[in-house]
């Protein structure tokens, strides 16, 4: 069978397990929708956390972009786990114990104030739109590459299927589709990467075989050291980027996990405070076996890129070759017209220029792997693309439905029109993006990174205040919310956009002027620590707060007595 | 009487989650980052070991600390009787 009919039949399995979940699962009730219920055990709860979190970007693009960055990749597998540990240990379980819906319920309240609920709500819908429209990008990129549709064509089922069981189900058509694309996705991320990892080193295991000796009994990191240098690149194990600006992008990362919407939410799920922390674990084991993979797909595929192509005359290179060149993710200039390929460093000499995305997704074709190796791939792609779209889209509706519209405009609002109030602002959201997917900004892909700064910059100090200093005032935390995010979306503005400096093009001159040495990707560290500097000064010249606000405090650093998520 | 026991509780927390952040701030920015270049100098099979903590140890060690942590909180939580719902 052609790799074509695998996708086909793998992608369509997988499409309708997720609608068969999304039919037995539909929401009944506000609580269902919005947190499944309060009663999803913590194993599930741990699937549909780690499927939620690991979108697109972890599944198809990470790897790719590690096995370019080498050492320096190690942002993104420090910062994208080490949140967890926060998240366990700093806020799932007391935002669990105060048992409400959403991020802006607990600032709003916690706040005593509907300017900072407002504050709140602003920032998960700005943080979590930029985020939304990268992932329907995502499941239109998968469509066009693998199932020869136009990229539209393909947002537009995936806007579908998504709409399908997140209006139906809510968060508990979500939770339980989540679980399911966790499983393919995370089958699909290991199959290739154990079936490359037994082909090149012997061992089974990809995170062992990324340390181990190849064919020729030379370590396979010590080789590739020695072909990037060969080629002009920096040592593979050493990168490039300096320390303090490491140092910066890991902690905005990790603080910027634990301060997205989307995720804290799925704490809510769960029946008790002690399963929130259980389920905090389980969400970065099943991360982890991804997380740990990557970089062993990373270093595979950078070692297999470069035997294949480096040197080699251009007129034997293998089938998948001219599949990407189709794409025009590969691109082949023969500059000095011999026929080969040279593919080193220096961009005047460099014949052969790698779209980044395509590691992941051409490393099976790379390896010669079978048809439906190719094809599940695909379908994991696709997995991992649409579960994080849901969760956002359920984060954006709910913002609507309960905290604007129940909370802010309309009190009065019944159960059941809340409900057919946040089944309309799903359709909306998802309509919007869309729209985004098909006509994508050019700064997404730019702007999903700094979705982390934003939420560093602005829940993070906001949410921890609030739990572990009582007498945190509104006045403190509003306006470190609002400096803390002006101050990050300035510094993107002008240094990844180049507004104030004439465009796009004044980008790379401004590198000089950083602040500290920290590029835009990792200010959200900075902007945090404004935030956290300003909420306590502005904190400690205005009022006083209330006694049952502190009475509030105090009562979730306890966890027993948690009861159930209410109004 | 019930406010000592919560307060004595949230010290106990605090102490824990000090001993754990600690832990789980040297694995990553300790010996992922900053003393990375000197820890590259040992070899764990064929890693440099700096750069091992910073693609793999670190999230081994993030992973246990989770673990470790619920274990010491479920039996905080029934030492001080906060474990009924």
């Amino acid at each position: 069978m052609t790799v074509q009919l695998w996708t086909y039949i793998l992608v369509g399995i997988t499409f309708a397990l997720y609608i068969g979940i999304a039919i037995w699962s539909r929401a009944g009730s506000t609580k269902e929708f919005y947190v499944a219920g309060g009663g999803v055990s913590p194993l599930a709860n741990g699937m549909a956390t780690a499927a939620d979190w690991m979108s697109a970007a972890s599944f198809i693009s990470m790897a790719g972009l590690i096995s370019f960055m080498g050492y320096d990749g190690a942002v993104y597998l420090m910062g994208w786990t080490g949140g967890y540990v926060l998240l366990a240990l700093l806020l799932a379980p007391y935002l669990r114990k105060f048992g409400k819906f959403t991020v802006p319920d607990f600032i709003g309240e916690r706040y005593y104030s509907k300017t900072a609920r407002i504050v709140a709500v602003l920032c998960a819908l700005l943080v979590s739109f930029t985020y939304v429209a990268g992932q329907m990008r995502g499941v239109g990129v998968v469509f066009s590459r693998f199932l020869e549709v136009d990229i539209n064509t393909g947002v537009i089922i995936g806007m579908i299927i998504v709409l399908f069981y997140a209006v139906l189900g809510g968060m508990k058509g979500i939770t339980y589709t989540q679980v399911a694309q966790y499983c393919v996705l995370i089958f699909a991320f290991m199959v290739p990467a154990i079936f490359i990892s037994i082909q090149m080193t012997g061992n089974p295991i990809p995170q062992l075989g990324m340390g181990a000796k190849g064919a020729d009994g030379v370590y396979l990191l010590e080789k590739l050291n020695g072909l990037s240098t060969e080629l002009g690149f920096a040592e593979y194990t050493k990168g490039s980027k300096s320390m303090i600006d490491v140092f910066a992008i890991t902690f905005a990362l990790m603080v910027g996990t634990a301060g997205l919407p989307h995720v804290i939410v799925r704490f809510f799920t769960v029946k008790r405070v002690r399963d929130a922390r259980k389920s905090a674990g389980l969400a970065l084991l099943f991360i982890a076996i991804l997380y740990t993979a990557a970089p062993a797909v990373a270093v595979f595929a950078r070692t297999n890129l470069i035997n294949t192509v480096s040197g080699q005359p251009y007129s034997s290179m293998p089938q998948w070759f001219s599949n990407w060149e189709k794409t025009g993710l590969l691109k082949f200039n023969d500059k000095n017209e011999d026929g080969l390929i040279q593919y080193v460093a220096d961009a005047q000499l460099n014949e052969l220029v790698v779209d980044r995305d395509i590691m992941v997704l051409a490393n099976p074709e790379i390896a010669n792997l079978p048809a439906w190796v190719i094809a599940l791939v695909a379908a994991g792609g696709l997995a991992a693309a649409l579960s994080t779209a849901a969760g956002l889209l359920l984060v954006i509706s709910s913002s609507v439905s309960h905290d604007l519209i129940k909370n802010v405009f309309n009190p009065k609002i019944t159960e059941k029109q809340e409900l057919v109030a946040a089944r309309l602002s799903a359709v909306g959201a998802v309509c919007v993006a869309g729209y985004f997917g098909i006509n994508p900004p050019g700064f997404v892909a730019a702007v999903v990174a700094l979705a982390f700064g934003l939420a560093a910059a602005s829940f993070f100090p906001a949410i921890i205040l609030g739990i572990f200093y009582k007498k945190m005032n509104k006045e403190g935390a509003i306006a470190g919310m609002v400096v803390g995010i002006s101050l990050m979306l300035f510094y993107m503005l002008k240094f990844k956009f180049g507004i104030f400096d004439g465009g796009k093009a004044a980008v790379a001159g401004l590198k000089s002027d950083w602040w500290f040495g920290i590029s835009p990707e990792g200010f959200g560290t900075i902007a945090m620590l404004v935030n956290f500097a300003v909420s306590l000064i502005v904190n400690r010249f205005t009022g006083e707060v209330p006694e049952e606000v502190q009475e509030i405090v105090e009562n979730i650093r306890i966890p027993s007595g948690a009861g159930e998520a209410t109004h | 009487m019930k406010n000592d026991k919560a307060k004595q509780y949230w010290r106990e927390n605090l102490k824990y989650l000090l001993i754990l952040l600690t832990i789980w701030f040297s694995v990553s920015y300790g010996a992922g980052i900053i003393f990375r270049s000197t820890l590259d100098q040992f070899y764990i099979g064929g890693f440099p070991l700096g750069f091992w903590f910073a693609q793999q140890g670190a999230i081994y060690v993030f992973v246990l600390l989770i673990f470790i942590y619920v274990r010491l909180m479920n039996r905080l939580d029934s030492k001080y009787g906060f474990d009924k719902d």
